[in-house]
């Protein structure tokens, strides 16, 4: 009786064994097929060019088996290593006294960012290639936190954010080179224009929700992309415009010059002034934008955007217009487009549609995605991160696209909601207490 | 103001969706400061009803006039989607409870207040700078989202996201949050829906007192008879599209053909109206 009491259960865990190893060997050759299938023609088969121009191909099967082989094998462990570990929960990843010391750090890192910001061109004031990158940096920030507005405050998802960009650097560009107008009278002209075009853009598009607007938004930017490209006359077409003006301060060029600024204060002439000058230019207009949208946030246009986000239906039933409030969420967040467009024109000198393409957008978008959507701070990390990151992994030359692609998946797995995925209230009586990112909506257009 | 005044009247009202008629030449009365119940088996068309008089469906045909306390007379049907609750001051709570759960208690107060707030911050371009006059508008607000909040019993949730509470606690703050756009008249679809014997008790109670309190006249949909039976002035029923009675809630309960209408379609329901007679 006994034992076959005892038998009874290893019987039973023989098949349940079996049927795991079997599971496993399955989704070890699928992987393995995939892999095969996929890297037949990538790696089993070189083609190159010949002298006359003739395709020469050869067969690299030794390498296509072993990468195909590594991956049947790798696929096993993966496997073998999650039936040990078990299930990891995502979100209990992390134990709550961590997770809480993080909130600490999270609400002293604003402050230490910003102030070591002011301070770069300090501390780097002789890199001349960090000051660059710190310019390129504040410039997606700004870039991220305009989009910012229509994805994550009004949960508009919009796939063409470039246009307005491209509208703000090719407003200024043309205003400053046929009317000779200074950046500072451009600058608000080049956001209004960018604005109107976000209005016109939120015309049609306002009964669209979800994949259909980000499908729209997306023809949106590649329209105005060859407009630019065809409307030779105006814009120069593939050529671009070149000669672009340089910002002056208060009329002072920042020029070698009798009248520019270092003569002037009497001090010798250095390049770098100029990009210090601008460095200060795009954290000031950055520093707007956050500042704007954060007043924003807290005043009904902004509820009613993160309302329209939450629940469409809802806002109209207690009377919100949620066409204007929709065509106020396109236009402010073109408005900071354009403005970001503006300066890139007078940083560069030169601009032509190749800087406008669809992967400005996208690289856009996942800076705001993983910064956690509504998230002012999460923004500016994940721009941080992004741009700051490609270039750190520079490098690795030609493994920095894949090292970057598995650390965004990794980020990914670990903050599914982005870097910073829980949202503010915007007015409390007694405590305002972070929510809790499962709670706060997309959006569905 | 006299007891007979009404201030919704829909005459003729007709919804179809495609072939189907929903909603067919159907004319009630919902008088002033009174509480009208809309009854009726499930399918008899009272959520059509319900969405022809806030503006989300256009009807088909028929007119829906509302008469303000100033005399001021508004056809429902030619205004359309948020105009509804803007200007003809008409509230609405869902059947399916529509808050918007990433937002605290109180956020969801101060976004009904969207339109008022609006004015008062000069289209966003007073508040942007800070204005004083904003700043009070502002406050204002809070005062009135707080005195909701009390009123409804959330006040110590006041900071919560709307999504951690309660189902019960939800329905109310939705009551709460359509109070807040300081209608004249309110729609209830299904408030009681979900809730228990002592949260329905203290829900007809919440009514009774916006009615008598605020002079709000409120239009409810309700499958719970005990709700029913106890607040309302005047009872429709609907069944299949088309008024079956209408009255005070004593006679429509002995109508022989709403207690056909319920056991035709629902059993329970049908118990439910002839049990309350007890």
């Amino acid at each position: 009786m006994s034992g076959g009491r005892v038998t009874a259960p290893t019987t039973d865990h023989k098949p349940a064994r079996a049927h795991r190893a079997a599971f496993i060997l399955k989704k070890a050759l699928l992987s393995a097929f995939v892999a095969l299938v996929l890297f037949s023609l990538m790696i089993g088969i070189r083609t190159e060019a010949g002298p006359t121009g003739q395709l020469i191909y050869w067969t690299r099967f030794s390498e296509l088996a072993s990468l195909v082989g590594a991956v049947f094998i790798g696929s096993i462990i993966v496997e073998l290593m999650r039936q040990w570990l078990g299930p990891a929960p995502t979100a209990n990843l992390i134990p709550p006294p961590v997770q809480n010391g993080l909130a600490l750090a999270g609400r002293l890192i604003a402050p230490a960012l910003l102030i070591f910001t002011l301070l770069v061109p300090v501390i780097f004031y002789q890199q001349r290639y960090i000051l660059d990158l710190a310019i390129l940096v504040l410039t997606y920030v700004m870039l991220g936190w305009g989009l910012n507005v229509v994805v994550g405050l009004a949960g508009l998802l919009d796939l063409g954010y470039v246009a307005f960009y491209a509208v703000g650097a090719y407003s200024y560009a043309l205003l400053a080179t046929t009317f000779g107008l200074s950046f500072w009278i451009c600058l608000p002209l080049a956001g209004i224009l960018a604005s109107l075009w976000g209005v016109m853009l939120g015309f049609p598009v306002l009964r669209l929700r979800g994949d259909y607007l980000a499908i729209v938004t997306l023809a949106f930017g590649e329209i105005i992309r060859l407009v630019i490209v065809n409307w030779q006359s105006l814009t120069g077409g593939p050529n671009g415009i070149s000669g672009i003006p340089r910002p002056t301060l208060f009329g002072i060029p920042l020029t070698p010059a009798d009248d520019g600024l270092a003569a002037r204060l009497g001090i010798e002439f250095d390049p770098t002034h100029r990009i210090v000058f601008l460095f200060y230019v795009i954290l000031a207009l950055a520093l707007i934008t956050n500042w704007v949208t954060i007043r924003l946030r807290r005043l009904p246009i902004g509820r009613a955007w993160e309302a329209l986000r939450e629940d469409e239906v809802a806002c109209r039933a207690l009377g919100i217009n949620t066409t204007t409030t929709k065509l106020t969420a396109f236009a402010t967040g073109a408005l900071f487009g354009g403005f970001a467009g503006a300066f890139f024109a007078t940083r560069q000198g030169f601009i032509s549609p190749e800087s406008f393409t669809f992967q400005e957008s996208a690289l856009v978008l996942a800076i705001v995605v993983l910064g956690g959507m509504g998230s002012q701070l999460g923004v500016a990390l994940a721009a941080l991160a992004l741009i700051g990151g490609f270039e750190l992994f520079r490098g690795l030359e030609q493994y920095r696209m894949l090292v970057f692609g598995i650390a965004m998946v990794l980020l990914m797995i670990w903050r599914p909601r982005g870097l910073i995925g829980h949202r503010a209230p915007t007015v409390y009586l007694k405590r305002a207490e972070a929510i809790s990112s499962d709670l706060v909506k997309e959006g569905h257009g | 103001m006299s007891d007979t005044d009404s201030i919704l009247t829909v005459d003729r009202l007709s919804m179809r969706f495609g072939g189907i008629v929903a909603v067919n030449e159907l004319s009630f009365d919902a008088g002033r400061r009174r509480i009208t119940a809309l009854i009726g088996p499930n399918g008899a068309g009272k959520t059509t009803v319900f969405n022809c008089i806030t503006g989300f469906y256009k009807p088909t045909g028929g007119t829906m006039r509302l008469a303000h306390d100033n005399g001021r007379e508004i056809a429902l049907e030619r205004l359309n989607d948020f105009r509804i609750s803007k200007q003809a001051k008409v509230a609405r709570t869902f059947q399916n409870i529509r808050l918007f759960p990433g937002m605290t208690a109180l956020e969801n107060l101060m976004v009904a207040q969207h339109n008022a707030l609006m004015l008062a911050s000069g289209f966003t371009f007073l508040g942007l700078f800070g204005a004083p006059s904003w700043r009070a508008a502002e406050r204002r607000a809070i005062e009135r989202a707080t005195f909701w909040l009390k009123r409804v019993g959330l006040i110590d949730r006041a900071d919560d996201a709307a999504g951690n509470l309660a189902y019960g606690d939800q329905r109310r703050l939705e009551i709460a949050r359509a109070m807040c756009t300081e209608p004249a008249l309110l729609c209830l679809d299904e408030p009681a829906a979900g809730l228990n014997a002592r949260e329905s008790a203290a829900l007809s109670e919440l009514l009774l007192s916006i009615r008598a309190d605020h002079g709000t006249s409120i239009l409810l949909i309700e499958h719970d008879m005990s709700v029913v039976m106890e607040i309302s002035d005047h009872v429709v029923v609907m069944d299949y599209g088309v008024k079956i009675a209408e009255g005070a809630p004593q006679t429509v309960r002995d109508d022989p053909r709403v207690i056909a209408a319920y056991l035709g379609a629902d059993e329970q329901e049908a118990i439910a109206v002839m049990e309350s007679d007890a």
